[in-house]
């Protein structure tokens, strides 16, 4: 018999060395998440996937599934915890979603519209942050940045190169590029890395495609960001 | 320079996981690391620059841009504070004509602020050059001023600067004396290697860092691990404000403390071990390196050690001014050359930790009474106690009392006993356990120092009536914003959001509301923070606010909320409309 966990009263399989939200994309739960990609090495930075197991607060894309666990995903608690803590997100950079080029698909958006986030709650840093349109192809636009590290995960996993660094101490975090300007057209990076292409939020943009895609005819206009991440994130955790 | 950082990285054996002490001895040459630099040590090391430039800002003790030729750094711990730290500072900026923060133009004086640096019972404090300046005084200060303009090296400077003392004024099993060096390890060979694991766990013992984890399960579970590379890591990180008998335990019982970890990798197998200690302390690192060199002498380290078969050795390394390192995870990514961030867990630092191979941390303390178990057995250390936390505990205390220093109680001691020891008068509250600790007020010194009752890694500063509770919260809740690594979002961004909202609070901005989502906000960074740190970060408003909600009340405006328009005004047409005009048609603006 296959070993299970139990998430919101709902008895699912896993399978050994799985964590809590691989188990759970697999049975078609969806739990909140910005850091983690199926296929990269869990971060567990963005905590948006926090559950509670066995009454503990653990982030489901880190934490291991072990036979038995008694597993929160749906509680007002948490919806209203993973709103404040996207919420901080959304005040600690420089958020437009009006004018930014990756509205409608892009991920922070998406699960904030998910999560019924109406305002930003917390008072702005209005953070001084730069842009880097060095680049032939690619921009960075740290406004924008959430500091998940998937860029520096895809670029290190991905693409064998290392592109990317976070570097910086407590709100003065900050992403760096590798290069000996710092500037993104002297790394080695390329278009066609996944590095360029993986970012949730509108930081890392490919050049001259923002509006191929007409508003109101993108990814989370049509779906919820639910549905959307489990149809896409199903098969690569088999 | 080139030849400069050769020599260094050379002299590191080209290990990539020695990038701190590598990059403190750049620092400590050029007074900054300079993106040429950079470069060469990231050649030589082959590692990426980023990497590199990743570990300089993270560190507090690490520059991109040049330091003054005399850098100092003053301790803001709440204790510096309440001996005067704020009038000495804003007088050697005048003297010095130098505005906080900033370096000198013509490059001769940087000035700047630092976490407290371990000298609360001889504060306020200071570090030049990362040399400890503890009793700092107006005269001190006129002294530094024009040695600064006449320009000697720090080694020339008067050697009664620099001079820490230990003010060691109650003892109990641990401080009553040091043992013999030797006697421990050859007790341990003796009685046993299991047998003495035994005696560990028979004496009870948990760690002191404040956790309090059984030491003997931490041994046995990283004994247990099929890997058998495994790693002593001594934490002396303590950058807990208000901490410093690890200071005092280095500085004075350090053959007992490096006897304690040879004892740990007699036990789990260990050939290597480590004594993280924190920048702060960069005065105690040659005394310290020459215990070392001395116990290699006496054939209590290095290989074959008492002829028992076990190698093994300890190498010190150098922090770099991160609170955060004190983590025990954060502190093995230093050690690794990278920056101190919290590791996910599990798995834990006995399965997967210095260079993911099993490894036991544990603090200054825990090794010295283990060394004194070793040799007396663990039943003299349990009889001491409660029965939950046996043993005793070595207390700094600091704030307002006559003696500030070191005192060694058994657990189970109560607040009012020691109080009363230290001579504190007329107090308001305690601060147990430092600012991730909990206040206590003066309605509660029955209470006792215990895990089970106020734990604490040592942290004990007295409030006497006469100090602003909201002055302490303010420094606590500012130094947590500064020290957050920055890695989860509820810390990195939480933190200097309590920082604001209570600012606001404090400086009268505050309505009722702002309160209420004071509070909110406490609990979100608390209960969803990935480590310790932000999962304690709220305790000082939450400890205060839950004994003196008066005290933030009256900081409070009047009103609830800040209206936009007239209430009353506004129901005019209505009250036309219903031709009614009496009293419950009116609306009286709460709060007016």
């Amino acid at each position: 018999m296959s070993k299970t966990i139990t998430i919101d009263g709902k008895e699912i399989p896993f399978k050994e060395g799985q964590t809590i939200i691989e188990a759970a994309t697999a049975a078609d739960i969806y739990i909140p998440h910005l850091c983690h990609k199926p296929g990269y090495e869990p971060h567990g930075s963005c905590k948006l996937c926090t559950v509670k197991v066995n009454g503990r607060s653990c982030t489901a894309c880190t934490f291991p599934a072990t036979e038995g666990q008694e597993i929160i995903n749906s509680s007002t608690e948490l919806a209203e915890d993973r709103k404040k803590i996207t919420q901080m997100l959304f005040v600690e950079g420089n958020h437009f979603c009006p004018s930014c080029e990756k509205t409608g698909n892009c991920q922070l958006q998406g699960v904030a519209y998910h999560l019924n986030m109406l305002d930003n709650h917390f008072p702005h840093f209005f953070a001084d942050r730069e842009l880097d349109a060095s680049h032939a192809d690619i921009l960075i636009d740290h406004n924008r940045c959430i500091f998940c590290s998937l860029c520096v995960r895809a670029s290190q996993e991905s693409d064998g190169k290392n592109v990317f660094a976070i570097s910086g101490r407590g709100i003065n975090k900050r992403l760096i590029v590798n290069s000996e300007t710092g500037k993104l057209k002297d790394s080695d990076i390329d278009v066609n890395d996944c590095a360029a292409h993986i970012c949730p939020t509108g930081a890392i943009l490919i050049k001259r495609t923002g509006y191929t895609v007409p508003i109101g005819q993108r990814t989370y206009d049509k779906q919820q960001i639910d549905q959307v991440s489990l149809a896409k994130e199903h098969n690569k955790n088999d | 320079m080139k030849k400069f950082i050769q020599k260094v990285v050379k002299d590191n054996n080209f290990r990539a996981v020695r990038l701190l002490a590598i990059l403190r001895e750049i620092q400590t040459e050029f007074r900054y690391i300079s993106a040429e630099a950079i470069e060469i040590v990231a050649e030589l090391l082959d590692i990426e620059r980023t990497q590199i430039i990743s570990v300089i800002e993270f560190y507090s003790f690490f520059h991109l841009e040049a330091r003054g030729k005399y850098d100092i750094l003053i301790s803001d711990s709440i204790t510096d504070h309440m001996m005067g730290k704020q009038s000495l500072i804003e007088y050697l900026s005048n003297q010095l004509h130098i505005a906080v923060g900033t370096v000198r133009s013509d490059g001769l004086v940087s000035l700047d602020n630092t976490s407290c640096t371990g000298m609360s019972d001889q504060a306020p404090a200071a570090l030049v050059n990362g040399y400890a300046l503890p009793y700092l005084t107006k005269q001190k200060i006129d002294d530094i001023v024009s040695l600064i303009t006449q320009q000697p090296p720090i080694k020339d400077w008067p050697k009664s600067f620099f001079t820490v003392t230990d003010n060691i004024h109650k003892t109990n099993l641990l401080l009553k004396q040091e043992i013999a060096q030797g006697d421990a390890l050859k007790a341990t060979f003796k009685r046993g290697l299991i047998e003495t694991l035994e005696e560990v766990n028979i004496s009870g013992l948990r760690g002191r860092g404040g956790a309090g984890f059984t030491t003997a399960m931490k041994w046995k579970f990283c004994l247990e691990e099929k890997e058998t590379e495994r790693y002593v890591i001594c934490n002396a990180d303590e950058g807990e404000p208000g901490t410093f008998k690890d200071r005092v335990l280095l500085n004075s019982f350090a053959h007992q403390v490096f006897e304690g970890m040879t004892i740990c990798s007699a036990i789990i197998g260990s050939q290597q071990g480590f004594l993280y200690l924190r920048g702060e302390y960069l005065h105690l690192y040659d005394q310290l390196q020459s215990v070392l060199d001395q116990r290699h002498k006496q054939g209590l380290l290095g290989k074959n050690i008492i002829q028992s078969g076990l190698d093994f050795d300890i190498e010190i390394c150098l922090g770099a001014g991160a609170y955060i390192c004190g983590e025990e995870s954060a502190l093995i990514e230093s050690l690794e050359g990278k920056r101190g961030i919290p590791r996910n867990r599990p798995p834990y630092p006995v399965t997967e930790g210095y260079l993911n191979k099993p490894t036991v941390v544990n603090n200054v303390e825990t090794f010295l009474a283990t060394a004194n178990i070793a040799l007396n057995g663990g039943k003299q250390f349990s009889d001491l106690g409660t029965k939950k936390s046996t043993g005793t505990k070595i207390l700094s205390i600091s704030g307002d009392c006559q003696l500030p220093g070191i005192f060694e109680y058994p657990f189970g001691t109560s607040i009012k006993q020691i109080l009363k020891d230290c001579g504190a008068e007329n107090v308001l509250g305690v601060q147990v356990g430092g600012p991730s600790g909990t206040f206590i007020s003066n309605q509660e010194f029955d209470r006792v120092l215990a895990f089970e009752d106020l734990a604490t890694g040592g942290s004990f500063i007295i409030f006497n009536k006469d100090r602003n509770i909201l002055d302490l919260v303010k420094n606590f809740t500012h130094f947590f914003a500064h020290e957050s690594c920055g890695f989860c979002t509820p810390c990195r961004v939480g933190t200097s959001l309590l920082k604001k909202q209570l600012d606001k609070i404090v400086d009268g901005h505050g309505s009722a509301g702002d309160l209420l989502a004071l509070e909110e906000l406490c609990q979100l960074v608390k209960n969803y923070s990935h480590c310790g740190l932000g999962q304690t970060a709220a305790n000082p408003i939450l400890s205060t606010l839950q004994r003196y909600p008066e005290i933030y009340q009256s900081q409070l405006k009047e009103i609830s909320f800040e209206p936009g328009f007239n209430l009353d005004a506004s129901l005019e047409t209505a009250r036309q409309l219903a031709n009614r005009n009496d009293a419950n048609a009116h609306l009286i603006q709460e709060g007016e």
